[in-house]
């Protein structure tokens, strides 16, 4: 502790942390996405639908116990921080020490370096993963809450926004998240993880889709309505037929998880984010 | 059952291949991405040579991650197809015979697929860590400064694919989703 009840934090923690969150959370596929897979093995009425489950769980196998990324798309390396109001960083930038995380995750770790210094003309790889996409919330307390979700562009390139009036409805909504995923088709390495943003704003319901993916699969919204809304959206995008990697099937999503806002009287932003069947991310407090 | 084939890919091989159909690849995959497209593509408008000769060849859609030391290969699964679909019909055009992916192609690649009898494999997307054992050698052929991007020569066995478009105009997803979809 620090003065005034203020708790340090070095940085270099914060860079250990990450380090070791880049490599971890690419070979290791959280345990509730190998359960739905395990129970999609049971359910799907594909016979080429139930081989194609089965050798991705192989796959996440091979992953976790070999230390080998499950995909060889380690993303762009999302960072989500939670920082205590009563934590006091010190020994450098917090964000450079994020980055310098990513870079010794991706280059020590034998990570893929998928990133682009410039979008449009120059197209040049940066080498080392970096910059990362971080996110700072200021939340109460002492803790120091990191989350890493390395997101590939695969199924990142599936996403979509739209700004619908508010007339349009829980039906409205439906229509258009359904419609992305059926879009998306093969294209996002099913079965995805379809996160959905209502509320807010432009940018911020891109940002709420994005966390809603770091949900566990298999969670639901406390909202009973938004938990309800979850399920019909699943058994929904489940009936389109698009099945494990799109060669037919019931097994479209593992899971829908939203997270809503409040927003303006004229607004109902909706934002759909996918994840493939991969979708990694591991937490950690410091 | 799976159908075994190897590369160079002949007509006769590719006649036989339909939508639908597991085969295992042994033989050479040459990988190329987005950015290695570009410049293939850029090289035959100017009408120069390219790197290696892909007449009977297959292209292999994948950025793997680095080796660690003792392996051939990183992890190692396909990318989104689409991406190439503007530069796929000139490689084909230029004696190109397959093309692993995973995703759907539009229907340009799909017609320039019959006309110069080509076909188009998926392999299981984000299965990179089960894909990679299959990969015995891996070389650099060219364009390293593209890091993940560079064309390499892999040096496969048994390779796990499924038949998406054959030389005949059929589609695998197609077929597939009208197959399960409940309307």
């Amino acid at each position: 502790m620090g003065c005034n009840g203020l708790r340090e934090v070095h940085v270099s923690d914060v860079t250990a942390a990450i380090k070791k969150l880049c490599v971890s959370a690419n070979c290791n596929v959280p345990r509730e996405t190998i359960g739905a897979l395990e129970r999609a093995v049971e359910t799907e009425e594909s016979p080429v639908g139930r081989e194609v489950l089965k050798q991705i769980l192989e796959n996440h196998r091979i992953a976790r116990e070999e230390g080998v990324p499950a995909c060889q798309d380690t993303g762009v390396a999302m960072v989500f921080v939670e920082v205590g109001q009563d934590v006091h960083f010190v020994g450098g930038d917090l964000y450079a020490a994020i980055n310098e995380g990513v870079r010794q995750g991706y280059t020590e770790g034998y990570l893929r370096k998928s990133l682009v210094n410039d979008p449009l003309f120059k197209r040049v790889n940066t080498g080392d993963n970096t910059p990362a996409m971080i996110y700072v919330d200021i939340v109460p307390g002492t803790d120091v809450k990191i989350t890493v979700a390395p997101k590939g562009g695969g199924a990142e390139n599936m996403s979509g926004i739209a700004m619908l009036a508010p007339a349009a409805g829980v039906e409205g909504v439906k229509k258009f998240v359904v419609e992305r995923v059926q879009k998306a088709g093969s294209n996002p390495c099913p079965p995805v993880v379809v996160g959905v943003g209502i509320g807010g704003t432009f940018d911020r319901v891109a940002l709420l889709a994005k966390k809603a993916l770091l949900r566990p699969v298999g969670s639901h919204n406390p909202d009973p309505a938004y938990a309800k809304l979850e399920e019909e959206l699943l058994a929904e995008i489940n009936k389109l037929g698009i099945g494990p990697q799109g060669f037919g099937g019931r097994t479209t999503a593992l899971a829908v998880n939203i997270e809503y806002a409040p927003c303006h009287i004229a607004s109902m932003p909706v934002a759909v984010n996918l994840n493939c069947h991969v979708g990694p991310h591991e937490t950690v407090v410091l | 059952m799976a159908i075994e084939i190897s590369t160079p890919l002949t007509d006769e091989v590719v006649a036989r291949l339909k939508a639908g159909d597991n085969v295992r690849i042994s033989g050479i995959l040459y990988t190329a991405r987005d950015a290695a497209h570009k410049r293939l593509v850029a090289l035959l408008a100017e009408g120069k040579e390219l790197p290696m000769d892909i007449r009977g060849q297959i292209v292999y859609y994948v950025g793997p991650t680095p080796a660690r030391p003792g392996r051939a290969i990183g992890s190692a699964g396909p990318t989104t197809s689409y991406r190439m679909d503007s530069y796929a019909p000139v490689l084909m055009e230029h004696g190109l015979k397959g093309m692993i992916g995973k995703g759907s192609r539009s229907q340009d690649v799909r017609d320039a697929m019959v006309r110069f009898k080509a076909v188009y494999f998926a392999a299981i997307g984000g299965a990179g860590a089960l894909l990679a054992k299959c990969v015995k050698a891996s070389e650099l052929v060219a364009y390293e400064d593209l890091g993940p991007e560079a064309i390499r020569k892999l040096t496969v066995e048994g390779f796990p694919a499924v038949v998406v478009n054959d030389i005949y105009g059929n589609d695998l997803y197609e077929e597939g989703v009208r197959k399960y979809r409940v309307s």
